[in-house]
């Protein structure tokens, strides 16, 4: 794959993906930036890796259990697990409506 | 000055009562007003009072069976989330944030009745090696203040060779312990993936991060090993692997030790007086009677596409949860750099490029880990450069964001195999900045390495060196 060139189209879509709203200025300034950067880290490709099965972590450890009972040591009361929400209401965390009438 | 001692010597000197807590808690504190402001290392300072208040307790309290930790003052990495105390991981988006339980690592040290001093300053979510990208302004070196700290672990690192804690805990995703280790004339410890439960740390890249030791010495390290490592039933990726007593391993013996010099890591860009003084430390491992032999590792030029591929997917997955509705601000308060980070990721992960990049970068983490085992087949150790240049002046990197990855490219590639690394100063530029090295072992070696380290330090005494600014009245 040869080193992509970023539109603002192409930044506007990994913005969208990536839950991030740019300004016109940041969007031409990170489309430079990432296909500059993504064009370095493109070199990868030259790398022949077929039939090499992929790592995605390495302590060798698998399907970790423990048994199934409440910590009471790291249990929040509900006052506590509110109290950095900016907005709450009736103990609750306010959200933004995601469904339209 | 009492912070110029290894902790066993303060531990040793609180308990024949030759000097106090309070005593050791007083000289940071001291050394915070007089050199705080102008170095930044500190994002939250803990209220003087209240550590006093606390090192005296300590001193009550004491015993011939208490800790060696006990009484001691450190600071933490502003990564690692502390209970009433805000932890902001240098972003805005955490500005405000007060947790409500506390990291594992922080409890241990709580528990052995360490005295913590304050939360410092960092690259936000340890997205940088040099402390600039912060929003809470750059950290400055102590050896010359025009220049960085290094990072992300910078404020951390600066503490200790400013004598304002007598060690403190890092967090090492592709260099950021070592790197302001080499910078700042201190020892930094990248454990082994696993070795440190790293519950209740701030995530940047989950299969990368680990949480380390980082002091002044290298038997400090060991130290200080011997009590965070282990598993951690809130961890599942903590070792069960057992722990040594790291401290009884340190025989200052490395008689017959092989180390690999790796000459991939010796070429092109890296400076010529960084290159020279790791030479000399090499023959200085020889002539305490270490093999020397020299070997290739020709996948070196994958290892930063490798971690810059893989470390921002994880970021951009870490991050997501940073939406501002339980906690923090909203996702605009994100620096230039996070966000890059966070888009890189989201690119490389994103339909249509994964098998290219994120899935393509796995598979050449396995050819790593693979050349990472050939390699330390043939030796013990790796010996390695930490930085390719000495500190940079502030504002060199940011401008170039190409650049500044650039400058992890001898720390990152140990991150995606797990292996442990120690950095160690090893001299000095002519220009009076600090040179450090590392030293990269088999997975779960850090015994041998601390060993290493700690013969070398009986030898050599570039770590007993301390900045300029600290002689001034």
């Amino acid at each position: 794959m040869a080193a992509k060139k970023f539109t603002i189209d192409d930044v506007k879509h990994i913005a969208q993906l990536a839950n991030l709203v740019l300004s016109d200025e940041q969007l031409q300034k990170i489309a430079e930036q990432l296909s500059s950067v993504i064009g370095y880290m493109s070199k990868i490709q030259a790398l022949d890796t077929k039939g090499v099965v992929e790592t995605s972590q390495v302590t060798g450890l698998e399907n970790v259990f423990r048994e199934d009972v409440v910590d009471e040591k790291r249990m929040l009361s509900q006052e506590s697990a509110l109290s950095n929400a900016k907005n709450t209401h009736s103990g609750y965390f306010v959200v933004d409506a995601v469904l339209e009438e | 000055m009492l912070l110029d001692k290894t902790i066993s010597e303060l531990a040793a000197g609180l308990r024949k009562k030759e000097f106090s807590s309070v005593d050791i808690v007083t000289e940071c504190y001291d050394a915070i007003e007089k050199h705080g402001k102008e170095l930044n290392a500190f994002i939250t300072v803990i209220d003087n009072t209240t550590a006093l208040t606390y090192a005296q307790k300590k001193d009550n309290e004491r015993t011939e069976n208490t800790s060696p930790l006990h009484g001691i003052p450190f600071v933490l990495k502003d990564a690692y989330i502390t209970q009433r105390i805000r932890t902001t991981s240098a972003s805005n988006v955490l500005k405000n944030y007060i947790p409500q339980y506390n990291a594992t690592v922080y409890q241990k040290l709580l528990d052995a009745g360490a005295i913590l001093i304050g939360k410092m300053n960092m690259d936000a979510w340890g997205h940088g090696g040099s402390t600039e990208n912060t929003d809470f302004g750059p950290a400055k070196n102590p050896w010359d203040t025009t220049r960085v700290a290094g990072g992300s672990s910078g404020g951390p690192a600066i503490a200790i060779a400013a004598r304002m804690s007598a060690f403190a805990i890092g967090e090492d995703t592709g260099g950021s312990i070592r790197n302001p280790a080499a910078w700042c004339n201190i020892t930094g410890l990248k454990v082994t993936y696993g070795r440190v439960s790293r519950y209740g740390t701030i995530a940047y890249a989950s299969s990368f991060d680990t949480v380390g030791p980082m002091a002044r010495t290298a038997e400090d390290c060991a130290l200080l090993l011997e009590l965070v490592a282990g598993q951690d039933p809130y961890d599942a990726t903590s070792s069960p692997h057992k722990v040594p007593k790291y401290t009884q391993k340190l025989t200052g013996n490395i008689e017959g030790i092989k180390v690999g010099i790796p000459k991939e890591f010796f070429g092109q860009g890296l400076d010529s007086e960084i290159k020279k003084s790791i030479d000399i430390a090499a023959k200085k491992f020889e002539s305490m009677g270490a093999k020397l032999i020299e070997l290739s590792m020709p996948m070196f030029d994958y290892g930063l596409p490798v971690y810059y591929l893989i470390g921002p997917s994880e970021t951009s997955s870490n991050l997501a949860r940073y939406d501002g509705i339980r906690y923090g601000q909203g996702r605009n308060q994100f620096t230039p750099e996070t966000m890059r980070r966070i888009m890189i990721g989201t690119y490389a992960l994103s339909a249509g490029y994964y098998d290219a990049y994120y899935k393509k970068a796995q598979q050449a983490r396995t050819l790593f880990i693979k050349e990472y085992e050939k390699a330390l087949s043939s030796c013990d150790v790796l010996l390695m450069p930490v930085n390719p240049t000495p500190p940079t002046k502030i504002g060199e990197l940011m401008s170039d964001p190409l650049a500044n990855l650039l400058a992890d490219v001898y720390t990152t590639s140990q991150n995606p195999v797990g292996v442990p690394s120690l950095a160690l100063p090893c001299g000095f530029t002519t220009t009076n900045l600090p040179i450090g090295m590392q030293l990269v072992g088999k997975m779960f070696s850090e015994d041998l390495l601390l060993n290493i380290g700690y013969a070398y330090q009986q030898e050599t005494d570039w770590h007993k060196r301390k900045p300029g600014i600290l002689e001034s009245p």
